[in-house]
């Protein structure tokens, strides 16, 4: 049995950790979210509430855990998204290469790139206003070019082998190549780009969050954690660091997971020691 | 040359066109009726009717669509309906503060990645190089706008090097105005520079694989000079391409620290026009926006055709 | 006198052993020729001599040059003799020149890296370099790059890069194999007159024993990382004496015994195929100019018979392939197999069922996550529904081609080449196809195994009356294997006949060319014991 790289190890760490707290929070939180209670108001972390507690005397370690759940929801659904429209239509694209809808799906793929996340996302809001819901839609577009462009990539350069040209020869079609023979085979690319756009997908939900364009109240979020706490950050500083680290430790423990995975998947960037 | 710019101009010009049939559509066709819906429920239909007059949205989409295109083209780009000043003003003024952000933070980050990643691709397999790439992978994980209240705590606060935000205007002077956007270009720069010092590096070492380095030994040139005179020339062309994508993740993140820094920049413009339901505002700055990267990247294919020669003549 | 002694040299990489105990002499102004198959440590015992090795290199032995060993040499003063004493060129002249730098300044570099001149002078002396390996300055000025040359012409200027300087030794890595045959001819030439006029060394390393007997005074043949026999050419050629120069020697002028049985029946007709690609557009509102690969070729090809293709690349070989396996259009005349319908994208599976194929790389013709169980049965896609007993005929298969039934349930990567080229067979025959396109089927394969393959082929042939369109750059392997062949130059077919007449008397002077151009170990040398 391999070893398997230190970054692996240290990042699936991280993010299992935020996962778990993710998870254990839709049973249990150490205190209720919701509701104020001003007599525990502005409490630095101490024994009862080991981060602390906001200008509502609400307890940080809980909306860390709820909010942990908001930032991994929205990331996968948009990190889904991308996936379910990009991939098939790199397949597409590397299938046509080349030919006209090739280039059509090229040209939308630049197109979208022109509108950074947050542009979609104020243009969705602008008109429906904001909601979670709208965060992922935006991250989401986003992420869609960036699969089909990974999956077109991967895919080109496997349909000019010759295992492609044999499957051609022994009577399959496009469609059938891209699945039973393309697909398999940039499947680690995918899992790879999944990771990063994931922690890409986290840091766009808190920013998105931190200007109101997000999760709206009473959805407990890092960014706006982030949002409430900068007014009193002179005063309070540890509500502005801890949902900070919050989203520096999951992107890292993902980051590091996705080059640890690319370690082990990838043959030609293995090193050849 | 001239051929392969003429033919990205042709492209970004299209971009741009369907860019605008995109925006237009979202602000103008999707909500139904832009007058109620920027006026609000409890609105008279007196005064709908009269903005649908100043809008023009008694006219045909298509006429619409012209009409708002050729504004435009000619630097007219309506009138904000809460600001009661036409939009064109509105955007300069904040423009003065968003572009010069954007290329200070990227100017920082590329100065700041060329050196790192070229140590790292130099001294690759080295402590240094591990600690740089340990760096990074922390840079990278950083929300630029956290990282900027962390810079506010640190040196507003605590140590009171800078003034915790606000921006003095162009006329109260040059340095003034850079110290102001010095640590909002700082909070900008460093994730990105994490990002691209990476790319430098794997770029470097990818291109000392190739064979034509190998030439390069076989002449008698030193590892240094093959590096100097051979892989960086090389290695600069996937970088390019970052450098132009984080152009757009600039931008869009000077639009969000500005709030951190109480800038009066295109975000604190774009954030308040959303809640005030100012739609003619909104389309007009996404509109630039998207603009912008779209310029970037056509200047960035041209930068990339003067580097590799090899795309000047055919295509 | 000799100019370099090699004494005990020893390699390892991250503790492999590459290379033991080679020691070898090269003299002043000769040409010493290194051969051996692929893996042999014949390139690393040249970059061993430059001193450029890859990381986890650890190496032992002398190697002298003027009473100075190399080996004890800093960094520095190393780089003091790449390019000045020594230079070296490489085997693939498409990756080997800096693609956005002059072709000009990459020459010239090699003069003022050495202090010798200032980049203007290097220019000019550049300039007498590139016309003395062939690129005059009225078709190859300075400022072209290299993406705007061929293989060939790369080469060149990787050539008068390495002896700008006039270095005593040059050291060329397999420096035609990736070039055309007449290329090859008229690099081989260059090199031979660059010896003679600046009395510089040569070590050539090549795994063709028809290229050093054609140029070197000297030969060493490498087996595993030792040199195995050396002596002057002709002597070594003629005595060979270790029993592995003898099997390298039989392999590569192996013929496998055929008797075909040609019947009468057209099995495949070809009629006035014509194919042509749209170039890039010269300027903004001309019309595209057009490529015309395959310009009107007619032929057929009979039950049983095997049907050589000869060509150098651009020739059209490529395309007029891709169209006879259905997997591109033509744009004028027919490709019919028997007298069903024309050979299509698209065609019904029924009729893709008589056509199967072999390609070149053995690398890349597999998915490497399928076993070789669904590897092979994978044409059997083409039948209505999969036979019942689909396992016992990649059983079959897999038999008949030399290897075990119990391999079906390996992955790829753990075959060696000839063994996936093997299965590539497997996989052809699976479905009982009437024609097997051969596609530069043994061109990646070293002697022997090329050998063992080319005798597999002969005798599948026999047992299943195959028809092979044999394709190869390869005039030995086309001689050696078919009945009948064809000259292909610039999209057309210029000489078709059979094979023995075509070789012995050849009637276009472009196959005249081609045949004087591939080089052959002297007739009178092979003559004792031929296997």
């Amino acid at each position: 049995m391999k070893r398997l790289p230190m970054t692996l190890v240290a990042g699936a760490l991280l993010t299992a950790v935020f996962a778990v707290a993710a998870l254990v929070s839709l049973a249990w939180t150490p205190h209720a979210v919701e509701g104020m209670n001003i007599a525990t108001r502005l409490q630095p972390p101490g024994a009862d509430h080991w981060f602390g507690t906001d200008h509502f005397g609400r307890d940080i370690l809980s909306m860390i855990m709820v909010g942990a759940r908001t930032s991994i929801a929205v990331a996968v659904i948009a990190v889904g998204m991308g996936m379910v429209l990009g991939v098939p239509l790199g397949l597409l694209a590397a299938a046509n290469r080349g030919g006209l809808i090739d280039e059509v799906i090229m040209r939308g793929n630049d197109l979208v790139f022109a509108f950074p996340a947050l542009v979609i996302a104020i243009l969705i809001t602008a008109v429906f206003g904001p909601s979670a819901v709208n965060a992922i839609i935006a991250i989401g577009i986003f992420n869609t070019p960036v699969f089909a462009r990974v999956t077109r990539g991967g895919a080109l350069s496997l349909w000019t082998l010759d295992y492609i040209r044999a499957a051609r020869v022994a009577g399959k079609g496009a469609g059938r190549i891209s699945i039973e023979h393309i697909l398999p085979n940039i499947a680690n690319l995918l899992i790879v780009q999944g990771t990063i756009q994931f922690s890409l997908g986290i840091l766009a939900e808190a920013a998105l969050s931190y200007v109101g364009l997000g999760a709206q109240p009473p959805t407990p979020s890092w960014g706006r954690m982030l949002a409430e706490a900068q007014t009193m950050i002179a005063m309070a500083p540890h509500l502005a660091i801890i949902p900070g680290l919050a989203i520096v430790l999951t992107v890292l423990g993902l980051n590091l997971m996705g080059d640890g995975l690319r370690d082990i998947l990838d043959p030609k960037l293995r090193r050849a020691r | 040359m001239l051929r392969f710019a003429l033919q990205r101009l042709t492209s970004l010009t299209i971009s741009l066109i369907v860019a605008s049939m995109v925006i237009f559509f979202v602000i103008e066709v999707i909500p139904g009726d832009p007058a109620a819906y920027m006026l609000g429920m409890n609105a008279q239909p007196e005064t709908v009717a009269a903005l649908r007059r100043d809008l023009g949205l008694d006219q045909g989409l298509f006429v619409r669509y012209l009409a708002w295109v050729g504004g435009m083209v000619t630097g007219d780009f309506g009138t904000s309906y809460t600001y009661r000043v036409p939009v064109s003003e509105l955007i300069m003024a904040r423009l003065g503060v968003s572009l010069p952000l954007t290329v200070y933070a990227l100017v920082l980050s590329t100065l700041i990645a060329f050196p790192v990643g070229l140590i790292a691709a130099a001294r690759r397999g080295s402590a240094l190089d591990a600690g740089i790439m340990g760096g990074t992978q922390l840079g990278i994980a950083l929300p630029n706008f956290w990282f900027a209240m962390l810079l506010v705590l640190f040196f507003s606060i605590t140590l009171q090097w800078f003034s915790a935000g606000g921006f003095p205007g162009w006329d109260a002077g040059f340095w003034i105005n850079i110290q102001a956007l010095t640590l909002p270009a700082v909070a900008l720069a460093l994730p990105q520079a994490s990002i691209l010092a990476r790319v430098m590096r794997s770029a470097v070492i990818e291109t000392l694989g190739q064979d034509y380095i190998r030439t390069a030994r076989a002449k008698g040139l030193t590892s240094r000079q093959t590096v100097v005179r051979h892989a960086l020339r090389n290695a600069l062309i996937p970088v390019l391409t970052i450098i132009g994508l984080q152009f757009s993740f600039l931008l869009a993140g000077g639009i969000i620290i500005e709030n951190v820094f109480f800038l009066p920049g295109l975000g604190r413009l774009i954030f308040q026009a959303i809640t005030q339901r100012d739609l003619i505002v909104v389309e007009s700055v996404v509109m630039i926006l998207v603009f912008a990267v779209i310029l970037v990247t056509f200047l960035v294919d041209l930068t990339y055709a003067a580097a590799d020669p090899r795309l000047r003549r055919r295509a | 006198m000799s100019l370099i002694s090699v004494e005990n040299l020893s390699l390892d990489i991250y503790g492999t052993p590459i290379l033991r105990d080679v020691s070898f002499d090269i003299a002043q102004g000769k040409v010493f020729g290194l051969v051996g198959e692929s893996g042999s440590g014949k390139s690393m015992t040249s970059l061993a001599l430059m001193k450029l090795l890859p990381d986890g290199a650890r190496r032992s032995g002398r190697a002298v040059i003027d009473g100075r060993d190399l080996f004890a040499l800093d960094e520095a003063a190393m780089c003091a003799i790449r390019g000045n004493q020594i230079g070296m060129i490489f085997q693939e002249p498409m990756t080997a020149l800096n693609p956005v730098q002059t072709i000009g300044d990459q020459v010239a570099e090699t003069l003022v890296v050495h202090g010798v001149a200032k980049r203007a002078e290097a220019l000019a002396i550049a300039r007498e370099k590139l016309d003395r390996v062939g690129l005059d300055g009225a078709r190859f000025p300075l400022d072209r790059y290299p993406h705007e040359l061929s293989g060939g012409q790369r080469q060149r200027v990787c050539i008068a890069m390495a002896v700008a300087l006039r270095p005593r030794l040059l050291i060329a890595d397999e420096p035609t194999t990736a070039l055309d045959v007449t290329t090859q001819a008229q690099i081989l030439d260059l090199l031979r007159g660059l010896v003679e006029e600046e009395g510089m060394s040569l070590l050539m390393i090549t795994h063709d024993l028809a290229v050093v007997s054609g140029l070197a005074d000297h030969v060493a043949v490498m087996q595993e990382g030792r040199i195995v026999e050396q002596g002057p050419t002709e002597e070594l050629f003629r005595t060979r004496a270790h029993d592995y120069t003898q099997r390298l020697f039989a392999a590569s002028a192996h013929r496998p015994a055929r008797e075909p049985t040609v019947t009468d029946e057209i099995l495949l007709t070809v009629e006035d195929a014509r194919r042509s690609y749209a170039l890039p557009r010269r300027s903004l509102f001309g019309t595209a100019p057009k490529l015309e690969a395959v310009r009107g070729v007619s032929f057929t090809l009979r039950k049983g018979e095997s049907l050589g293709l000869v060509g150098e690349s651009g020739c059209g070989k490529s395309t007029l392939t891709r169209a006879i396996l259905g997997l591109e259009d033509l744009q004028g005349g027919s490709i019919r197999l028997f007298d069903r319908e024309p050979v299509k994208p698209g065609m019904a599976n029924a009729l893709r069922a008589g056509l199967q194929v072999v390609f070149q790389d053995p690398y890349g013709s597999f998915n490497p996550r399928w076993k070789v169980s669904r590897l092979v049965a994978e044409p059997f896609h083409l039948m209505p529904h999969p036979p019942a007993d689909a396992r016992d005929r990649v059983n079959d298969a897999l038999v008949e081609v030399g290897l075990r039934p119990d391999d079906a349930d390996k992955y790829i990567h753990e075959f060696s080449g000839g063994q996936r080229q093997r299965i590539a067979i497997a996989r052809a025959l699976i479905n009982r196809p009437d024609l097997i396109v051969l596609d530069e089927a043994v061109s990646a394969l070293d002697v022997r195994v090329r050998a063992q393959i080319l005798d597999l082929l002969a005798r599948l042939q026999e047992t299943h009356g195959l028809g092979y369109l044999f394709i190869s750059h390869d005039l030995h392997v086309v001689r050696a294997i078919t009945d009948r062949v064809m000259v292909m130059k610039a999209g057309e077919i210029v000489e078709t006949g059979e094979t023995e007449a075509v070789f012995a008397n050849p009637q276009h002077p472009y196959t005249r060319q081609l045949i004087a151009a591939t080089p052959t170990i002297p007739a009178q040398w092979q003559m004792q014991e031929h296997a």
